[in-house]
């Protein structure tokens, strides 16, 4: 290694660092989606940018939310909010493992002193329709990366192929920076006047979140937004592609798609009240899966999804 | 004659899939080539994560010349027959030879197959197999259609001569052209290179930090780990799955040793080495005198500057997080087990075990009851059989088993123990499961015999009773596997039960059980109708259930007696013997059947059984009577005929005396002895005579031929 890269002192550098490499890259720096998603491949960046023949690169930081993984903030590493770095590059370059490696050591990881591995990972999302190809990332036995090929998005093949990269922003931090617990871990600088820890900014309100998922959210509210969110988002793809005001086409897939986003946000509450048994389960996976199938459905009729404008 | 190399090189190949894919390519390319006229003198397919290779020695430079010759129509054939001809020939009427023929003069054609070079023939097998590879998975990358398991990066395809020339055979597949080259160790030497043949390939590769051999990385592997472990007074424990996994994950396998924290060191051995294998792919290293698992070994894919203590400490620091995890698991379950496991129990309740055979819990009664019932012919002390399988299952509402579905089983002998239960019980919680497959130890004490015995047969009789039976190759509830551990649980432990009464046993459960069912849901109005229903069909079903049961069974039976080399009809013939579903008695009398088969006397006599048996039909059937009233000695006329009565009373009273007492190898001993007498008979004495007394004393000697025969086995349904 020419330079051996220094390594960040804070969460927030890492990704600050992995942001400017990326722009460097040629990503379009996304910002994070505004609504309460799963993972950072809901943003509609990647759910319905994967699709069509439309040329695409982005990267941004996603918050995620996964309530049955709350913890009142006392686990070292589970948390019902936490961060998630997503790279969407349409088509996938031939050259992406080699850009992935290069993010790695931007953020302090010496290539001479680990072991990084590529280790079989097939992905696939029930709720999205989804599957892909390609491998969990390993440095020295710890899975730093999910890396993937997109074959399928919606029940659509994906023609050309993404290539999705997706980190586990709190856990790749806390190993490039050493830390045991997230709670510990420099959220800025630790030498700034006012120096804030992950604990600092997101102890309480991992307690906050936990109580209420697990215990308060009230359960019949949600199965009627759940219901409301479904019904919402048939009703706006049953729209004529005509806007009747503007006399334009004007398919609605981008509004139609956040409903079914609130559906599976909704469906991933009320498991974690346990209120859903194992064979509604795959019932409630299933109508989500139907919504993101007929947004994408959608998403392709229009010009960003391909479509002759 | 030249040599062939091939290299596929693509981003990482899952490690499961290697082995076979560079058996598929050498398959592929080797079957094309041969098809095509070439030959060669041996070939091997090697991989590693990043590439497939082919290496063929002795390659014929070209494919043979091939000609034949076409006799054509006559030369006066209307003009469209000749234009056809010389259409499929591919040539025109110069072309053609005239010959004199008895009919005319006719037209031959002369066709040439030239022989094509190797190289073409290559370019063509190899972008075929490429082309058509059976990955397991494959998929699409780019904006290219071409699919492989991963991206393909590269084809490296060369020829080399006899003087060691080395020439690219050229073929290009949706841009990816062949070349001469390849690349080393992704991290450690990423510079491209050039190669001239297979040892060279070989040699360069590893100056590159690459073992291409998935052997020699897997020996090197184990003798790195075992001397490692053996210097420090430990041992590796084998696993040649998780070794050739390993070995398929790493081009430059380096082997680390690494401790295990000490407040870890406590868990039971098994969670430790599940954990670190599923989870790291870890080798666990014991040591022999406590048989505590102490350390771990992991395999990185490269050499640093400080001899991998970076990369220790951080698989170290990965394995404390996961073992944390392990021993939070543990902690509160055992906390739970030393309560008496009471919750495990109760959620059980909610868990479906199958839609129409309802919740864990329920067969868990099913078993319980089963259990019961039956440890009166497995020896069993009943009262510990029915706690047994009252607790056997717990553990699948264990952390432990829901984080590691393999342990079942094995954490419900740990939480046994901890809820302080008596061994017996324990040991049924681990060993109710097995046999699991063909070579899996079978059970021996009597109480996990029998929790064994009625969990399968809960199983069998269930799904029969719901007509969910496997067909072809599909068998969704491992039923074939079930109904094969009670064939080897009876059998290895000479359990002497009528199989009949068990499976009725079981379906009696299974209804009482939907009845109550049944009863419980009329009481609360809902879905009663259904259940109800269900409890009428199961009842009807009983009478034709256990019958098809037994003859699913005796399948089982002639499958696994097969390897034993028991003949398939020597069992049809003990199984419409008497006593058919004590499996054990069945086995005695085929194996004694079919050892009396091999010798002489016992051969042939089945041959005079069937003479006799045949003459007889005949004769009853011409006659419309049967001759079987006793023969009378009185009438015997010849000194052979005298002697087969003595002959046939003798057997009679041994055959059904060794019968009795089970002794079937006496039994037939003393049927094949009439071999001779029977023989001899035939050879000196007519049947039909034309002294009506004679012919129907001597059919009905013939008669007890058959019936003295018939008590050892039914000899009608031997083949040949």
């Amino acid at each position: 290694m020419a330079n051996a890269p220094s390594k960040p002192r804070s969460f927030q550098e890492v990704i600050l660092r992995l942001q400017s490499y990326w722009a460097t890259k040629g990503c379009a720096v996304l910002q994070p989606y505004d609504m309460e998603v799963g993972a950072g491949t809901f943003h509609p960046a990647t759910t319905l940018r994967s699709l069509g023949s439309q040329p695409w690169a982005a990267a941004y930081v996603q918050p995620s939310r996964r309530p049955t993984d709350g913890r009142y903030g006392e686990n070292p590493n589970r948390l019902q909010h936490y961060y998630q770095y997503q790279v969407l590059i349409k088509p996938s370059p031939p050259d992406l493992q080699e850009l992935y490696l290069g993010s790695l050591e931007t953020i302090g990881i010496d290539m001479a002193l680990h072991d990084i591995r590529f280790v079989e990972d097939d992905w696939e999302s029930p709720t999205l329709g989804a599957w892909g190809l390609g491998w969990e990332v390993w440095c020295d036995g710890m899975e730093v990366s999910q890396f993937t090929y997109f074959q399928q998005v919606g029940g659509h093949d994906c023609q050309p192929v993404s290539g999705e990269l997706t980190y586990g922003l709190e856990r790749l931090a806390m190993y490039v920076l050493g830390v045991d617990h997230v709670m510990d871990m420099p959220f800025n600088d630790p030498d700034a006047p006012i120096a804030l820890t992950y604990g600092d900014v997101f102890r309480q309100t991992e307690q906050e979140f936990s109580r209420w998922n697990f215990d308060v959210a009230n359960t019949e509210v949600l199965l009627r937004h759940f219901e409301e969110a479904e019904a919402e988002c048939e009703a706006i793809l049953s729209q004529p592609a005509e806007d009747p005001k503007t006399g334009h086409r004007i398919i609605m897939a981008h509004p139609a798609y956040d409903q079914c986003i609130k559906a599976s946000h909704i469906f991933n509450l009320l498991d974690a009240r346990g209120v859903i048994s194992v064979t509604e389960r795959q019932a409630y996976i299933g109508r989500v899966r139907a919504l993101a199938k007929q947004c994408a459905d959608a998403f392709v009729q229009t010009e960003a999804g391909g479509a002759a404008a | 004659m030249p040599d062939l190399l091939i290299e596929l090189f693509s981003e990482e190949i899952p490690a499961r899939m290697q082995a076979r894919a560079a058996d598929d390519l050498k398959k592929r390319v080797t079957d094309g080539m041969v098809e095509a006229g070439l030959t060669y003198a041996s070939a091997a397919g090697l991989a590693t994560p990043r590439r497939l290779t082919l290496t063929v020695e002795g390659l014929t430079a070209e494919s043979p010349t091939l000609s034949e010759e076409r006799k054509g129509p006559r030369v006066d054939a209307p003009e469209k027959a000749i234009e056809g001809f010389l259409r499929g020939a591919g040539l025109t009427k110069d072309d053609l030879e005239i010959r004199d023929e008895k009919k005319g003069e006719v037209y031959f054609a002369k066709i040439t197959k030239p022989g094509r070079p190797a190289a073409e023939i290559i370019a063509e097998v190899l972008e075929d197999t490429i082309r058509n590879f059976p990955w397991p998975k494959s998929m699409r990358w780019g904006a290219g259609s071409l699919r492989w398991v991963r991206p393909l990066h590269s084809i490296l395809c060369i020829l080399t001569d006899d003087v060691g020339e080395a020439q690219v055979v050229p073929l290009d597949v949706n841009g990816i052209a062949s070349g001469g080259t390849t690349r080393g160790h992704r991290f450690m030497a990423p510079d491209a290179f050039s190669v001239t043949s297979f040892e060279d390939y070989t040699a360069k590769l590893k100056r590159a930090h690459v073992v291409l051999d998935p052997e020699e990385r897997a020996r090197a592997i184990w003798q790195d780990a075992t001397n490692q472990a053996f210097a420090a007074g430990l041992e590796v424990v084998e696993d040649p799955g998780l070794l050739r996994e390993v070995a398929g994950l790493v081009e430059w396998p380096v082997v680390l040793m690494g401790a295990i924290d000490a407040e870890f060191l406590d868990l039971p051995p098994e969670v430790l080495q599940t954990s670190m294998k599923e989870h790291q792919k870890f080798f666990s290293v014991k040591n022999p005198k406590t048989s505590r698992i102490e350390r771990f070994i992991t395999v990185a894919n490269r050499e640093t500057a400080d001899n991998g203590a970076t990369i220790l400490a951080g698989n170290q620091k990965v394995l404390s997080a996961r073992l944390s995890d392990a021993k939070f698991f543990w902690e509160n379950d055992l906390r739970v087990a030393k309560e008496g496991m009471a919750p495990w129990l109760e959620s059980l309740q909610s868990v479906t075990f199958h839609n129409k055979l309802g919740s864990q819990a329920e067969r868990i009664e099913r078993i319980a009851m089963l259990a019961r019932n039956m440890a009166n012919v497995t020896g069993a002390d009943a009262d510990l059989a029915e706690q047994a399988a009252r607790v056997a299952k717990a553990d699948l509402s264990s952390e432990m088993v829901y984080e590691f579905p393999e342990l079942q089983g094995l954490m419900g002998r740990y939480y046994s123990d901890a809820a302080g239960l008596p061994t017996e019980v324990a040991a049924a919680c681990e060993e109710h499961y097995s046999p699991l497959g063909p070579s899996d130890d079978v059970p021996t004490a009597p109480v996990s015999v029998t929790v064994a015995l009625a969990d399968k047969l809960d199983t069998l009789t269930g799904f029969w009773a719901i007509d969910e039976k496997p067909t072809g190759s599909k068998d969704p509830f491992a039923l074939r596997r079930a109904a094969l551990g009670v064939i080897r649980l009876v059998l290895e432990n000479d359990l002497r039960l009528s199989l009949m009464t068990s499976i009725q046993s079981a379906l009696g459960v299974v209804l009482k059980l939907a009845e109550w069912r049944a009863a419980a849901a009329k009481e609360t109005g809902d879905r009663a109708k259904q259940l109800a229903h269900q409890a009428e069909v199961a009842e009807g079903v009983v009478a034709a259930v256990a019958p098809d049961l037994l003859a699913f069974f005796h399948d089982r039976l002639k499958v696994f007696l097969r390897d034993e080399g028991i003949r398939h009809d020597v069992i049809d013939a003990c199984i419409t013997m008497e006593g058919n579903d004590d499996l054990a008695l069945l086995v005695k009398r085929a194996r004694a059947l079919q050892a009396v088969l091999s010798t002489e006397d016992g051969g042939n006599l089945v041959q005079g059984f069937k003479r006799a048996d045949n003459l007889l039909s005949q004769a009853e059937e011409k006659d419309g009577v049967e001759y079987s009233f006793g023969a009378d000695p009185k009438f015997a006329e010849d000194a052979t005929e005298k002697a087969l009565f003595a002959a046939l009373d003798a057997a009679d009273a041994k055959i059904a005396k060794a019968s009795k007492e089970e002794d079937f190898t006496t039994a037939m001993a003393a049927m094949a002895d009439l071999r001779g007498p029977i023989d001899a008979f035939f050879e000196a004495v007519q049947i039909n005579s034309d002294n009506e007394i004679l012919r129907r004393n001597r059919l009905n000697m013939l008669h007890k031929i058959r019936e003295i025969c018939l008590q050892a086995a039914d000899l009608r349904k031997l083949e040949g």
